[in-house]
């Protein structure tokens, strides 16, 4: 998130001068990929490959790291445009975004809907037949497909889409306020989330129950994100910089690690004292619980400590292929969720083992690298790579927009 | 034409047979490994019934994946199996296993019903299981999580021990029917309470990693949904004996059942 010490700015201009933003962040791609292949893989469930995700060594996931990363970007994109262009033209881009991640959203359900609907004529087991239950919405496709379009009806693990809208949707007001009262608008998003947590504010999802990712929690990683993208990361950088908070990010980090740690072995589970675990206990995901922020903070801190953005290793070959996918975060996002869907099929129609699993999640994988070279390729064709900056005024581009 | 018909005839009397068969074939090796069952709590109250009144009665309280439909279900479904494990494990003790279960229920319907369960059967072990409805209705986490502890209280208050069982591992329906909030819920909950938590959902997958079962297979055949619910019913078996500090191996007669 230091990532700001790349827009030269001047103390006494706090919104950053266009000028500077033209060199791209190759940390932002980097993560950014990995969160997605994480996302991926925590999407094909009990796998081997899990293991590798971060999820099962801290509070906080893959989620985190994208909309962090996506209000970044959006702020350094959307926010040079409305700089340049003003508020409505930079509103306008920022919505156009928000209805190319619906269309994928509701392409992604309707290949759900296929997948399930098939699952309904084909699947039979007297040892299933509460669960078979999940299916009785295929008797009123209506109501189910216009809830989907109400973004109410969500499936499994199709939650993160409908976040990102709605933090999209609200963002031209919110990047208004960014650029011209940047702490102010911290503020007020950080009131939100204590609003959210006081009054338990969240959207309504269909048949009942409320959004898995709640976008008045969630919208504080996304708004801090922005923040930092215009200029906070600046303000904090002597913060950053400093040994003590390296030392506090990592001393939470192991004992996050350790406290995971019992999660997965059992016997580990009486070392955790009852009074922390009264406290600790639940951590909210739907929320965004603080402990899951602070997690995602020191991760961070301790990221961009090791990863400076001048390292060398970011021009490696090795890792291309992540930063790749990082920047065209929609198209591998939205093929991610396919893969899944499609990964599980398979593993059920073949009755396939662990090892199938874990050969279909490096499958999978590759195919995100292999879309988003060729995505790349398409780009360059066209005079268009996320690298250069051939068309300076098309803010879509960089970032993959958002 | 003949023949054919003679073939079909065999075969049609040889499945007759194997339907009647009155017990459930047992599984070769759906044995649960040690970390896979619960080392948490103490089943206090089983121990002393057993011990000082030879006698345990269990009420499982849960909801459509507790039973089997078909012919004869409720014989095969695992509270029943669990009465025929635990009279094998604890030969002269009085065994009675009721199952109050009922499709449909969520965790809050089951939590309401729950005294008049106590008042009728005054169980020295309650098993509950619980999640599947509550993820099928998308009930809300924080919701289920206060039903669910406040019909644990109340268990724990009329002086039962108490086994809380997940949902079934249900590989094709993964996809659509998202249960992970559920379980880690009762996994907190269980925690919190000292209470064993059968997990269910961990041991089903580990039979399929094992080959156990092909928990994939479209089938309409009873066999292997029975032979699941017996090796349940068996697991369940092993932990209240676990749990309750039971020395099985004194306690029962044929030295070979201990394997089971």
């Amino acid at each position: 998130m230091n990532v700001a010490s790349s827009i030269a700015m001047t103390v006494s201009a706090p919104v950053a001068p266009a000028a500077v933003a033209g060199e791209r962040d190759l940390r932002l791609d980097l993560f950014r990929g990995i969160a997605l292949w994480l996302i991926f893989l925590d999407h094909i469930p009990e796998n081997i490959l899990n293991w590798f995700t971060i999820r099962n060594y801290g509070f906080s996931d893959a989620t985190e790291i994208f909309i962090f990363i996506s209000g970044y970007t959006g702020a350094f994109v959307y926010g040079r445009a409305m700089r340049e262009r003003g508020f409505v033209v930079s509103s306008a881009r920022i919505l156009r975004r928000a209805w190319q991640i619906y269309v994928a959203h509701i392409f992604l359900f309707t290949i759900f809907m296929a997948e399930i609907a098939y699952v309904a004529a084909t699947f039979d087991n007297p040892l299933y037949a509460e669960e078979m239950n999940i299916l009785d919405f295929l008797k009123q496709p209506d109501i189910t497909i216009f809830q989907a379009l109400l973004l109410k009806f969500k499936p499994v693990n199709m939650d993160v889409l409908p976040l990102y809208i709605v933090l999209l949707l609200l963002f031209p007001p919110m990047l208004y306020l960014l650029l011209r009262a940047p702490t102010f608008a911290l503020a007020g998003s950080v009131l939100v989330y204590v609003l959210a947590w006081s009054f338990d504010w969240n959207l309504p999802a269909y048949p009942n129950g409320v959004w898995f990712f709640n976008p008045f929690a969630w919208q504080l990683l996304f708004v801090f994100g922005a923040w930092c993208a215009l200029g906070g990361a600046q303000r904090l950088s002597a913060l950053l910089r400093s040994r003590i908070v390296l030392g506090l990010a990592i001393a939470y980090l192991v004992f996050a690690f350790f406290i995971t740690l019992t999660w997965h072995v059992e016997s580990l589970e009486r070392f955790v004292p009852g009074w922390l675990a009264d406290r600790m206990y639940p951590i909210d995901k739907t929320n965004l619980d603080v402990m899951r922020f602070a997690h995602f903070l020191a991760l961070a801190v301790v990221t961009i400590y090791f990863v400076p953005k001048h390292w060398p290793g970011l021009k490696s070959p090795i890792l291309q292929p992540a930063i790749r996918c990082g920047q065209y975060s929609l198209e591998i996002f939205c093929l991610g969720v396919f893969l899944a869907f499609a990964g599980q099929f398979i593993v059920a129609e073949t009755s396939g083992g662990p090892l199938l699993q874990a050969g279909i999640s490096a499958l999978g994988i590759l195919i995100m690298i292999a879309t988003a070279t060729m995505i790349s390729w398409y780009k360059s064709m066209e005079g268009r790579s996320p690298g250069s900056r051939v068309k300076p005024h098309d803010a879509d581009l960089a970032g993959g927009g958002a | 034409m003949t023949f054919i018909l003679a073939v079909l005839t065999t075969i049609a009397l040889i499945n007759g047979a194997v339907a009647a068969e009155p017990d459930v074939e047992p599984a070769p090796s759906c044995a649960v490994p040690e970390w896979l069952m619960s080392a948490e709590g103490e089943l206090t109250h089983v121990a002393a019934a057993v011990k000082d009144q030879h006698r345990l009665d269990v009420s499982v309280v849960g909801s459509g994946s507790s039973a089997l439909s078909g012919p004869d279900g409720a014989r095969f479904a695992y509270p029943a199996r669990l009465e025929e494990a635990l009279k094998r494990l604890l030969p002269g003790t009085d065994i009675k296993v009721t199952a109050h279960v009922h499709a449909h229920r969520t965790t809050a319907d089951m939590a309401a019903a729950l005294p008049a369960v106590l008042a009728e059967d005054k169980p020295s072990l309650v098993i509950w299981q619980a999640g599947t409805v509550d993820a099928l209705q998308g009930v809300e986490p924080e919701e289920f999580r206060e039903k669910l502890e406040s019909g644990v209280e109340g268990i724990l208050a009329a002086g039962s021990d108490l086994i809380l069982m997940n949902m079934q591992y249900s590989p094709r329906t993964e996809s659509m029917l998202g249960v992970a909030p559920y379980a880690d819920v009762m996994h907190w909950v269980a925690q919190q309470r000292s209470v064993p938590l059968f997990d269910r959902l961990a041991i089903m997958r580990h039979w399929t990693d094992e080959g156990t079962f092909d928990l994939y297979a479209a089938t309409k055949d009873y066999a292997m949904a029975r032979r699941v619910h017996d090796c349940i019913g068996r697991a369940l078996a092993a932990q209240i004996i676990n749990s309750a500090h039971l020395d099985a191996e004194k306690m029962q007669t044929k030295p070979d059942v201990s394997k089971e």
